[in-house]
């Protein structure tokens, strides 16, 4: 399965690499990114393959958020297939 | 397939959802209840709890598992049932109020907030089960939290049931007697419909008609504050523009409702019915249907223009939804509840949005007078008057109308009802005090219109 992970915060040094960091440690790929930084906001957004992540959607999008949190970020993921079903025919 | 990330759609879908209102308005489970008669009400009130806690055992679980992984909230997941005059019909008793209690309870225990079908279809006739259902209604919504009842008095095909007019003038009077200590609440759990739909997934008309599967899912979406912002987009644009704009919005939002619509049958192993287009707005700010009347260019809704503004609005939204789902139905149209929008509560409380513009107005839109607070000391017969001439209109385009009136006890003009939670709160707007009480006690039926001989 493949998901969208949107990352939302002020900006700071090891934004990325925390993120990537908690992704790899669950096996879960990342297939495209995508950053921006308007004033002092970041904006993120990851296209990520699920296929060999052990944790269940549920438990990896509260995980997500838990440790985004610690750091002050808000970090979302839900799957591909509302972006799809939106914008493509 | 390989997929290119297109950042600036995933972020317009992320405000869509975060920052204009957008949602699933509810997933609602459409449970048949025919084969739940019995030789008496205990049983056949057995029977009716059981089969719903049944098949909805988990509707209100898979609605969250949906929402969590799509990131789209699904505000409400509902029920709605055979009508229940059918069901209780074998029955000796005279009083179908335990067969609400048990619905009641079944939707208290699969956790649904709503559950629809304490109805009846009287558009030609009442037989005797109908009458014993009509009966009880006001009883039945003062004792139950979750019922909602919905009688349909007219169609196109069959003329309108004046009989069952007058009747329900007198229902709805006495529903808001018995639950005066609310403000009349069991009265926004109460439609008067004319060419009621058999597959409506939003309440409180909401009933699973008898030309339905066994169990069906349902999806109606909403999305008031979406067509509102992408028409800031758009100011000044002629009104070809302005179609265009509203037809792309409604694809999208309704794209989304198929989605979810897909996904709940098949987690329910339930048949898919329909998705229902329909723009439903909340007391909430940025979620108004009559804010997007007036970002097309009125002061005021309820101002002259405000019925062809809503006419574009009603038909942009259905060509744009209708290629985004299979299958289309219930109501599919702008909703136009007065408490239950604030932009609506605003214009009716500075005066501009009367009862007569509001007639108009549901000529061209989906439902009818809906959620609209009247004086507690409105007759019987004026709120019977007011049925029938929304019957009227509904009977003579081939459209449904619906009507949710609250005659509030105690109540008058320039006071205002708060019913709370997602129906809001409504000025109480005058009605003519001129008398249609001889016009009502007439009885019998208004004749079928001409075009109703198709054949």
């Amino acid at each position: 399965m493949k998901a969208i992970v949107s990352v939302f915060a002020r900006d700071a040094r090891g934004i990325i690499a925390y993120i990537a960091t908690l992704l790899a440690e669950q096996d879960i790929n990342v297939l495209d990114i995508s950053q921006t930084l308007m004033q002092e906001y970041f904006t993120m957004i990851m296209l990520v393959d699920l296929t060999a992540c052990p944790m269940s959607f549920d438990a990896l999008a509260a995980f997500l958020k838990e440790k985004g949190q610690e750091r002050g970020l808000a970090v979302n993921i839900q799957r591909q297939d509302i972006f799809d079903a939106m914008h493509r025919i | 397939m390989s997929y290119l990330m297109n950042t600036g759609e995933i972020q317009q879908t992320i405000r869509m959802i975060d920052q204009q209102h957008l949602d699933v308005r509810t997933i609602t489970l459409g449970v048949s209840l025919l084969d739940c008669g019995g030789e008496d009400m205990k049983t056949c009130a057995g029977r009716v709890y059981d089969r719903i806690c049944y098949r909805a055992r988990d509707l209100v679980r898979t609605g969250e598992a949906i929402e969590r992984e799509l990131g789209i909230p699904v505000v409400n997941k509902r029920v709605s049932v055979t009508p229940i005059a059918l069901v209780g019909g074998s029955c000796p008793e005279d009083s179908c109020v335990p067969l609400a209690e048990a619905m009641d309870r079944a939707a208290a225990e699969v956790g649904v907030n709503f559950i629809g079908g304490f109805s009846a279809l009287v558009q030609k006739g009442c037989t005797r089960g109908d009458r014993r259902l009509i009966a009880s209604i006001p009883e039945a919504l003062a004792v139950t939290e979750r019922v909602c009842s919905s009688v349909n008095i007219g169609s196109t095909r069959a003329g309108i049931n004046m009989d069952a007019v007058g009747e329900m003038g007198r229902v709805i009077k006495r529903t808001a007697e018995l639950t005066a200590h609310r403000d009349g609440l069991g009265c926004s759990k109460l439609v008067v419909f004319c060419n009621a739909v058999e597959d409506n997934p939003f309440m409180a008309g909401a009933f699973h008609g008898v030309g339905e599967p066994e169990c069906v899912v349902n999806v109606g979406v909403s999305g008031p504050g979406v067509v509102y912002q992408a028409l800031q987009e758009c100011r000044g644009e002629p009104f070809d523009v302005v179609a265009e704009t509203i037809k792309k919005t409604a694809f999208k939002v309704t794209r989304m409702g198929q989605l979810v619509a897909r996904e709940a049958s098949r987690r329910l192993g339930v048949p898919f019915g329909i998705v229902d287009l329909s723009l439903a707005p909340t007391p909430a700010v940025g979620d108004s249907v009559a804010r997007i009347l007036e970002a097309m260019g009125l002061e005021v809704c309820g101002t002259h223009g405000t019925t062809a503004a809503l006419a574009l609005l009603n038909d942009a939204v259905k060509k744009g939804g209708v290629m985004a789902s299979g299958h289309v139905g219930g109501l599919s149209g702008a909703f136009i509840p007065v408490s239950e929008d604030e932009g609506m509560i605003a214009a009716a409380r500075e005066g501009t949005l009367c009862l007569d513009k509001l007639e108009a107005m549901t000529c061209v839109c989906s439902v009818g007078l809906d959620m609209i607070a009247v004086p507690g000391d409105t007759p019987a017969e004026t709120l019977s008057a007011i049925l029938a001439d929304e019957a009227a209109i509904g009977m003579i385009n081939n459209k449904t109308t619906a009507v949710r009136l609250i005659p509030a006890p105690g109540k008058t003009v320039g006071d205002t009802v708060e019913i709370g939670g997602l129906f809001g709160e409504a000025p109480v707007m005058p009605v003519h005090r001129a008398s249609a009480a001889s016009f009502i006690a007439r009885g019998g039926r208004i004749p079928a219109p001409m075009h109703s001989l198709r054949n």
